[in-house]
């Protein structure tokens, strides 16, 4: 079947003709690689999307489910030259090792700070508990969060 | 293959009328599993996920769309306390409980709920509605009593809720994590008690006997405390799996239903 979704504010058309997650779609047919494949059973976040309005593991997501869906994915929250506010703070804090975990932690974050913009840490926590990161040990991540929420 | 998105429920229940083998995708936090593995690979899915009938909520009547999100804000204490559990935020957003009910696993959060207050499940085909009360609706490990014309379409809690309710489950670590054991204790002003759990029989069960001897307790001592303990360990029936020993299923289970009751005091 043919879908339609708008992703990252622009149309995007693909036939989809097999019960294939949304994760797959993004990746192999629309090249939107920013969406990490890891656990494929929403254990580890790092395929994080909001889909109409509530942040998901884009794994879990049937892509024909999706017609006349809005997306966005990291590749919709900043670019090289203007990054996020959630990209920035993890840039200044190194909230980066390897950077595999860093797409959906970003999707994740940008979804809190949307509902919530000054979050306690306690709450950065709860909030980020479905991203697994294997580098960093988390200090760094919440450290970047902490200080992204402390601005006024 | 084919996908049916409907727009109201006639046409879902048409939809599966025609089809009984189409698979139904709400959140699609548990069959996306099986075709992530290659364990299903539906030709034909009917998603249910934007039908309105479906997450509707009203009142005692949660409709089986309604996501863990929404449940965690909502009215009932133990309800809440469970969602806030479940999985993780983005397994919350898509998760429902007509989900965890259509799944019918042993480990189940929300059915220890649904168990203790006594729920029944409402069931829909273009023959009619039923309404199943909850022992009668979860039959076996991962089995429930829905026809394959049916759809669920919400769960009933009882007019009069009990006022003290809490649930607590034990797992490996804190979050994102399957029962390991799971229980749900209400009580009422008059003392009648409650409990049910999960991951410690084929279905989510009530330990009857230990209800029986803690709600004739008005204020119950630190002994009748223990005696209810060693009573709901007793009562239920566990296996060793992967996740755990029977042995230390029955030992935990004694402790959240202590833990709890003094909870709900
Ligand atoms: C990482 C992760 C963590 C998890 N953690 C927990 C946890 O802590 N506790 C817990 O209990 N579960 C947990 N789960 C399991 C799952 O999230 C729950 O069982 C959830 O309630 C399933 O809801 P869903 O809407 O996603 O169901 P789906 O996957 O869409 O459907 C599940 C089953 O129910 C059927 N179904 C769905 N809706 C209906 C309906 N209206 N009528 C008839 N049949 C229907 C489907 O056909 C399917 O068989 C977890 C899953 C994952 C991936
Ligand atoms: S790949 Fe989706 S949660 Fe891990
Ligand atoms: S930075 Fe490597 S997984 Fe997080």
């Amino acid at each position: 079947m043919i879908i339609t979704m708008t992703i990252n504010g622009g149309q995007r058309t693909v036939e989809v003709n097999t019960p294939t997650s949304l994760l797959n779609v993004l990746r192999d047919r629309l090249e939107l690689e920013g969406s990490k494949q890891a656990c494929e059973q929403g254990e580890c976040g790092s395929c994080s999307v909001v889909l109409d309005g509530e942040l998901v593991c884009s794994c879990l997501v049937m892509a024909t489910d999706c017609d006349g869906s809005t997306l966005t994915t990291v590749e919709g929250l900043g670019d090289e030259d203007t990054l996020h506010p959630v990209q920035q703070a993890l840039v200044q804090a190194g909230g980066v090792q390897c950077g595999f975990c860093t797409p959906g932690f970003v999707v994740a974050a940008a979804a809190l700070f949307d509902e919530h913009p000054h979050p306690e840490s306690d709450v950065i926590k709860e909030e980020l508990a479905g991203n697994i990161c294997r580098c960093t040990g988390y200090g760094a991540i919440l450290r970047a969060l902490e200080e992204l929420a402390a601005r006024p | 293959m084919e996908m049916t998105t409907p727009k109201d429920l006639t046409e879902a229940l048409t939809a599966i009328d025609q089809d009984p083998d189409a698979v139904l995708l709400a959140g699609g936090t548990d069959v996306m599993i099986g075709v992530n593995f290659g364990e299903t690979w539906p030709s034909h899915v009917v998603g249910l996920r934007r039908l309105a009938e479906l997450t509707a909520w009203e009142g005692n009547r949660i409709g089986a769309g309604v996501t863990y999100r929404r449940l965690e804000k909502g009215p009932f204490a133990a309800l809440a306390e469970l969602s806030r559990t479940v999985g993780s935020p983005q397994i919350r957003n898509a998760g429902t409980i007509g989900g965890n009910l259509g799944t019918a696993s042993p480990a189940g959060d929300a059915l220890p709920f649904l168990a203790a207050v006594d729920a029944e499940v409402e069931l829909a085909s273009l023959n009619g509605r039923r309404t199943l009360p909850w022992h009668e609706f979860l039959v076996g490990v991962k089995r429930n009593a829905r026809e394959p014309n049916e759809l669920i379409v919400a769960t009933i809690l009882p007019e009069a809720m009990p006022p003290r309710q809490a649930f607590a489950k034990v797992g490996i670590r804190n979050a994102m994590v399957i029962s390991t054991v799971s229980a749900c204790l209400t009580r009422r002003e008059d003392g009648t008690t409650t409990i049910a759990l999960g991951s410690v029989a084929p279905t989510t069960i009530r330990a009857r006997k230990a209800e029986a001897m803690i709600s004739s307790e008005k204020s119950p001592t630190e002994a009748a405390i223990a005696e209810f303990g060693r009573l709901v360990s007793e009562e239920i029936k566990p296996i060793s799996d992967h996740r755990s020993t029977a042995a230390y299923r029955r030992h935990a289970a004694g402790v959240l239903a202590k833990r709890l009751l003094e909870r709900c005091l």
